[in-house]
């Protein structure tokens, strides 16, 4: 399979990229890791005129320290992710999910900035940056905005990011000590989760949920529920509320529900809730 | 296969790439040979190295990113090239299975999946053994499991994985006694 012919640029730096994506507007992409974009590209389910690599732009890569909060670069990869230091003391549960996407292939190409603006709701990272109230820093031709986590997912692959706009850094509250679990429920190893859970506990309890809807999204009754004080087994029971979850070869909407509870309990028994 | 004559500035692979007509012309070290060619931008890598280098040796599986049949190293580390445009490898190193041996004696992961047979009809087999240098690579000790989790992105049809994982973990073994010895 092959894609669709497009033209390719190669931006050096974040403002070449930010100047050719407002010179050529929704035909261009931005080419990152590409292991969600050319997937797709190749299925010919995404045919974009201009792809804009913005594979080598370093300035984007990092994960650093900067006092109550941890700057992850967008173009950091899933590999460095999964092996900083930073994160495994910091935000262990960071490090931890980044270790679970896909294979170790796809983690040596893939990078949270492009898994987070791809807004899969079957991806692993979008829940992890949920969980832990991340923060999503965006620089298009009129500056530089932010986004918080539970802003940004609008649709089915669709964000609140403008054609013009890259992500550049995810901003995530430092969680050290903080009790975490993260359930990852498939049928085979590297495949997507059914379902799946990220969880942080502590005074504000985070619970994210992968494939339980059209979007990446947190699972608010439970979180309430945490904060009331319920135990983990009755804010479980919660899990699916409000929630519309998809059926597909894999899962009816049902199975689902009853998953999400399952694995909601596991999460917080995991993460220390009584 | 001679080696293509290169250009030293383009080691980096920062600047922009040079057009030719909706082409792009590419320098790879492949193998430790600097190789260049024109491309179109949407030419994946695994179609580069069989069709155009001839290295066939590399196999295409699913196509999809599932399978690992098409596993190289680029920078040392493990990638599928059914998912990675060759410009994308513009001024990196690549290494195929073609790569591992030297002359006529075989990279230590190649000698181990030999001797513990750690194929059957071998259709994986290059994936799974450049999937297993980039593993030990980063994990020169690995335990059982992280073997099998470390080749959770290739798949093999036929032999249960039994004898890839011994093949591994003897890989692993003999590496390390050749690390001793020198």
């Amino acid at each position: 399979m092959i894609p669709a012919p497009f033209e390719y640029k190669r931006a050096a730096t974040l403002a070449e990229a930010v100047d050719l994506l407002a010179a050529n507007g929704e035909d261009a992409k931005l080419l990152a890791g590409g292991h969600s974009l050319l997937p797709l590209m190749k299925l010919r389910l995404a045919t974009p005129a201009l792809l804009v690599d913005i594979g080598r732009v370093r300035e984007l890569s990092y994960v650093r320290e900067e006092g109550d909060h941890v700057a992850v670069g967008a173009l950091t990869r899933h590999r460095d992710l999964e092996t900083s230091e930073v994160l495994r003391t910091h935000l262990p549960l960071l490090a931890h999910v980044a270790g679970q996407v896909g294979d170790p292939q796809v983690r040596h190409r893939g990078t949270i900035g492009g898994s987070v603006a791809h807004g899969d709701p079957a991806s692993d990272l979008p829940a992890a940056c949920l969980a832990l109230g991340a923060t999503f820093e965006a620089v298009g031709p009129n500056g530089a905005r932010s986004v918080a986590a539970s802003e940004l997912f609008k649709g089915f692959l669709e964000t609140a990011l403008g054609p013009d706009e890259v992500l550049t850094e995810i901003r995530v509250p430092k969680a050290t000590g903080v009790g975490w679990s993260f359930q990852k429920f498939n049928r085979r190893a590297q495949d997507w989760a059914i379902v799946g859970v990220a969880a942080l506990a502590g005074p504000h309890p985070g619970v994210a949920m992968i494939n339980m809807g059209p979007v990446p999204l947190r699972a608010t009754a439970v979180e309430e529920a945490l904060v009331g004080g319920a135990s983990a087994a009755e804010a479980a029971a919660r899990s699916a509320e409000g929630l519309d979850p998809p059926g597909d070869l894999n899962a009816s909407p049902e199975y689902r529900r009853h998953l999400a509870q399952v694995l909601v309990r596991r999460a917080l028994q995991e993460a220390g809730v009584a | 296969m001679c080696a293509m004559p290169g250009n030293p500035n383009r080691a980096g692979g920062l600047e922009a790439p040079s057009v030719r007509a909706g082409r792009f012309t590419v320098s790879v070290q492949v193998n430790g040979e600097r190789r260049e060619g024109d491309v179109e931008p949407r030419t994946l890598l695994v179609h580069w190295l069989r069709d155009t280098l001839g290295l066939t040796g590399t196999n295409i599986g699913c196509d999809t990113s599932s399978c690992g049949a098409c596993t190289v190293l680029v920078g040392g580390e493990s990638v599928k090239s059914c998912t990675m445009l060759a410009v994308q490898a513009d001024g990196a190193e690549v290494t195929t299975i073609e790569g591992l041996a030297d002359g006529e004696r075989l990279h230590p992961v190649q000698q181990a999946f030999w001797e513990n047979h750690g194929l059957q009809c071998g259709y994986c087999t290059p994936g799974m053994v450049m999937a297993a240098v980039s593993l030990l690579a980063e994990h020169p000790h690995p335990s059982e499991e992280e073997v099998r989790a470390g080749l959770e992105g290739n798949l093999c049809r036929c032999t249960g994985y039994h004898n890839i994982v011994k093949a591994v973990l003897a890989a692993a073994g003999a590496t390390a006694a050749a690390r001793v010895a020198s």
